[in-house]
């Protein structure tokens, strides 16, 4: 661990204030409230992978008991609402903008992907609802199927939608291709894969749920919503619904049971449940249904990637090449592009000094559940072919893999790679050396040898990870192509008493925000913790966000808190100074919680000023202002760059194929840290969905576009039983684009996971590589196609 | 038709229809949501509550077969003055971070409890099998069970 303290709270493992609530049932997810005059929503979703609507009949559904409302493509249509589409405008080489295929909330014509949604029924209970979403006839016109991405752009394949010619969205580089190519042929040896990154269901526990409450009278909307980001999804579902305008729509949320990304999208449910709520003037409910979820929660990763490392004879890297293909789904989601270009892209080059990269990423619609960002988003992808390249390398050149890690690892910053990012602070050679010290990769040959004799083939991997973080720097962002810079909001409120609220448009999900952020606020102002609120999941409270995404909430949601503390001591010395008769703001000091005029016993606590600034009498003949509030926006003029070294040791039984963790070793920088103990706890949540990728879950479609894969029965979740005890450990060098020095750690573990597991696998088989999931079955049949 | 069950102590009559499921009995009619739905495939525990003092995943069961019974929810665990131990060690370890799954685990973990008082690290994590966390990556639970089973919960 850190041995990091920052201050009296800020900086140790105090308890979480949010636990009460969860650990006695007392928490308010959106389900959990039931609304004076309720109704409940059910979906009915397209069986069908492609094909047109020939006919709908609502009839029987709309004379069902307890239906309200039976809505359809056309309704939506007649009602002249907005379509979704994506938020990120990437171009194509050729400088054509990228196509964004129509995206109806309900489909209209056409359905693309099993569970695109075709109508809607509105009824006084839920079952009601469901009941009559089974008397609904359609008669659908079958189409062919694209559902692999090298299928989708294969000459002849069925076209998804008519402005995406050969289903491409967008062709897009990045990076320098005729110094890449140069590097290349200067090369002694060149390193090539060809490999997937499995498609995953992002799984947050709490399914997706809406509950929308329309005010006929004042034409107001308000959306319960299970969300990530109610600030910006408010402003996004206005602009693409038109359905009302921003400053008529409020979205609430309040307890919201994970995300992992999948609750950061507008997504057709929520349109609909907006305008369901409008057509009946009765509160709508949708709750997602687990088997729902997985048809329609946006799916992540699922690259194909053909990626190249060019060596010289010392082993020193040379460049990278990279083509990838990214399926999209069958529509575009609000991040959809985003994030295999930008967030992948720029950061193929990891930990290492290499001269020439170029990246080509041609964006691919299939019939398949649209695809977005999902823990980690584009990062992990980038962190996989990079380490796996390595990996490689070495395998076929002869090298040790951590040898040839440490003499190509950046040791001087900041430093600007050939990607265009610039690395801030970091320390690559002290993370290698500690992970490894603690696993003891010195003593790994003996240990191999120890379980030969037990029948079982050991081996070792590494992955050392770099992400960028903290969105985000607007500059940046928005030479991107980003149409909103993702900066961050903060408003404090000093009450009369002394309590203290925080508004943030951060939006906590699990990760400890009402903790964190009152331990730094707790120990700006040198009051106790329970006296700081935070508040945040509803529009009508902070004035701004951007959500929690992209492991922001630290470097840029509290960066935002650190600036309006500032402001608040400034103004609160002013009153103090008034009411201490001081001549200037600079006699009076400030340290834990008291305001002393200098070289006097004079003094005021925090509280005695809150009520003097708030009451306004004794101030009311200067010129200062009566209360003691402020409020601040932090943009960052950089990403924040954690990153890391991840060592895994697997035994494989060669008789089953089962690959089992021995062991696991996690060294981290995530620069300062604000809780130790919940920084450790979101380690141990990204590496169980890392493993999960590697060893466990899949995402599986047949050719006809059904998906296989399709529940809990079927999807391998990991559980308990399927991990031993990780170890992790913390060595923190501070960023510098926050006034905290914090990286953000909500995506490191599913980021550098992955690579370390399947390079233990290929260590252990010595092979030069093997896709995703490495499954028993996969496993077995590949110990039985070698000589391993 | 008619239920009638105790529900934390509290006697209870309820007009249901028969495919009413109990954790829809006790979310919808008694309010009680800390009980929660995770999946539809009874494979997440999210739902588990005791009936009888056994752990049940309560939307694998309708509420009509929970006639009579003694039916104990996450709302019912502490004896309304202080947590009980496994509550507490649920939060003293960090073994929850959004908090959806945890009435579930936390039930099913005083189950465990009840019925192996000193588990070893890998029969916790076996016992676990049937409760999924997608946060907390189990590490943190094991322990808190394990700091509870200490504490003699």
């Amino acid at each position: 661990m850190s041995d990091q303290v920052l201050g009296k709270t800020f900086g140790t493992p105090v308890r979480r204030v949010e636990d009460s609530r969860f650990i006695q049932g007392a928490g308010n997810f959106t389900d959990d409230v039931i609304h004076p005059g309720q109704t409940y929503m059910a979906f009915l979703r397209s069986p069908h992978a492609h094909a047109d609507i020939v006919s709908i009949d609502t009839s029987a559904a709309e004379a069902a008991a307890g239906v309200r409302k039976v809505l359809t493509g056309q309704d939506y249509a007649d009602a002249g609402l907005g379509m979704l589409f994506c938020g990120w405008g990437s171009q194509s080489q050729s400088g054509e903008p990228q196509k964004m295929g129509a995206y109806p909330p309900l489909a209209h014509g056409r359905v693309r992907y099993v569970g695109n949604i075709v109508a809607a029924v509105i009824a006084d209970s839920r079952d009601q609802a469901k009941d009559a979403v089974d008397l609904i006839e359609v008669d659908y016109k079958e189409l062919p199927v694209a559902v692999d991405v090298l299928d989708a752009v294969k000459d002849g394949a069925p076209q998804l939608h008519d402005d995406a010619p050969g289903n491409l969205v967008v062709d897009w580089v990045h990076g320098d291709k005729d110094a890449t190519e140069a590097a290349f042929a200067a090369a002694s040896d060149v390193v090539t894969l060809e490999l997937r990154n499995n498609r995953m269901v992002p799984n947050a526990m709490e399914t997706r749920a809406t509950n929308a409450l329309y005010n006929h009278g004042r034409g107001e909307f308000t959306l319960h919503i299970s969300t990530q980001n109610p600030h910006g999804l408010k402003t996004f579902t206005s602009v693409l619904t038109q359905i009302a305008p921003e400053h008529k729509l409020r979205l609430v949320a309040d307890d919201v049971g994970g995300g992992f990304g999948s609750k950061a999208f507008v997504y057709a449910e929520d349109a609909i449940t907006l305008f369901a709520a409008r057509e009946t003037r009765r509160p709508v409910k949708w709750t997602c249904e687990r088997s729902e979820a997985f048809l329609s929660d946006a799916h992540g990763r699922d690259h194909w990637t053909k990626a190249e490392l060019a060596l010289n004879a010392e082993g020193k890297f040379l460049g990278v090449r990279v083509h990838t293909l990214a399926n999209m789904g069958a529509y575009l989601s609000t991040s959809a592009t985003l994030v295999p270009t930008y967030m992948s892209a720029p950061l193929l080059t990891g930990q290492y000094d290499i001269a020439a990269v170029h990246g080509q990423v041609d964006c691919v619609f299939t019939n398949t559940v649209p695809v977005d960002a999902y823990r980690g988003a584009g990062r992990p992808e980038a962190a996989y072919v990079i380490e796996r390249l390595v990996d490689a390398a070495a395998f076929q050149t002869g090298r040790d893999p951590s040898q040839l890690r440490r003499q190509n690892m950046i040791t001087q910053f900041p430093h600007t790679t050939a990607g265009g990012l610039t690395y801030d602070n970091c320390d690559f050679h002290t993370l290698l050396d500690k992970a490894s010290e603690a696993i003891d990769y010195a003593g790994f040959p003996a240990r191999k040898a120890e379980a030969k004799a037990r029948g079982k083939i050991r081996g070792i991997g590494m992955s050392t990870y770099i992400e960028a973080c903290g969105f985000g720097p607007s500059k940046i962002i928005g030479s991107w192509g980003g149409q909103a810079g993702p900066w961050e909001s903060s408003e404090i409120r000093v009450l009369p008493t002394g309590g203290v609220e925080i508004h943030t448009g951060c939006m906590n999900h699990g990760q400890g925000h009402e903790t964190v952020f009152a331990q730094y606020v707790s120990d700006a102002f040198g009051v106790p913790m329970d006296q700081v609120e935070l508040l945040y999941g509803d529009t009508d409270r902070g004035q701004h966000g951007n959500g929690t995404v992209g492991s922001r909430s630290g470097p840029v949601g509290l960066g935002a808190v650190a600036m309006t503390c500032t402001k608040i001591i400034t103004k609160a010395k002013t009153v103090v100074r008034h009411t201490l008769g001081a001549e200037s703001d600079d006699e009076i000091e400030f340290a834990d919680g008291v305001f002393t005029r200098t070289g006097t016993n004079l003094a005021l606590k925090f509280a005695e000023v809150a009520w003097i600034a708030n009451a306004g009498i004794t101030i009311a003949d200067t010129d200062v202002e009566p209360g003691l509030h402020a409020a601040s926006n932090f943009d960052p003029e950089n990403f924040t760059f954690p990153s890391g070294c991840y060592i895994c040791e697997v035994e494989i039984d060669p008789d089953t194929g089962v690959v089992d963790i021995a062991d696991f070793v996690v060294f981290d920088d995530f620069g300062n840290l604000g809780n130790p103990m919940i920084v450790e706890g979101q380690v141990h949540g990204g590496v169980v969905q890392g493993i999960g990728q590697a060893l466990l879950e899949n995402t599986v479609y047949d050719e006809t576009g059904q998906l296989l894969s399709g529940s809990f029965m079927d999807y391998t979740m990991p559980r308990a039983d399927n991990f031993p005890h990780f170890r992790v450990g913390m060595h923190g060098t501070p960023a510098t684009a926050n006034p905290m020095g914090m990286k953000g750690c909500g995506e490191a573990g599913a980021i550098g996971a992955p690579p370390a597991v399947v390079n233990a696998v290929t260590n252990a088989l010595n092979i030069d590589h093997i896709d995703m999931p490495l499954t028993a079955e996969k496993v077995w049949a590949k110990i039985n196609s070698t000589s391993a | 038709m008619k239920v009638s069950l105790t529900v934390n102590g509290q006697a209870e009559t309820q007009e249901i229809e028969p495919r009413t499921l109990l954790v829809h009995l006790l979310r919808d009619q008694l309010r009680l949501t800390g009980t929660h739905v995770g999946c539809d495939t009874s494979q997440c525990g999210a739902c588990v509550v005791h009936v009888d003092g056994v752990a049940v995943k309560s939307c694998t069961m309708l509420a009509a077969q929970a006639e009579g019974a003694e039916v104990t929810t996450i709302e019912g665990l502490s004896d309304g003055a202080n947590l009980h131990p496994m509550q507490e060690a649920f939060s003293k370890a960090h073994g929850l971070q959004c908090g959806f799954c945890t009435p579930g685990m936390i039930m099913t973990a005083t189950d465990l409890l009840r019925r192996i008082p000193n588990p070893d690290e890998e029969t916790i994590r076996k016992e676990l099998e049937g409760n999924i966390c997608r946060c907390t990556g189990y590490q943190n639970i094991v322990k808190a069970i394990k700091t509870a089973a200490e504490a003699g919960a």
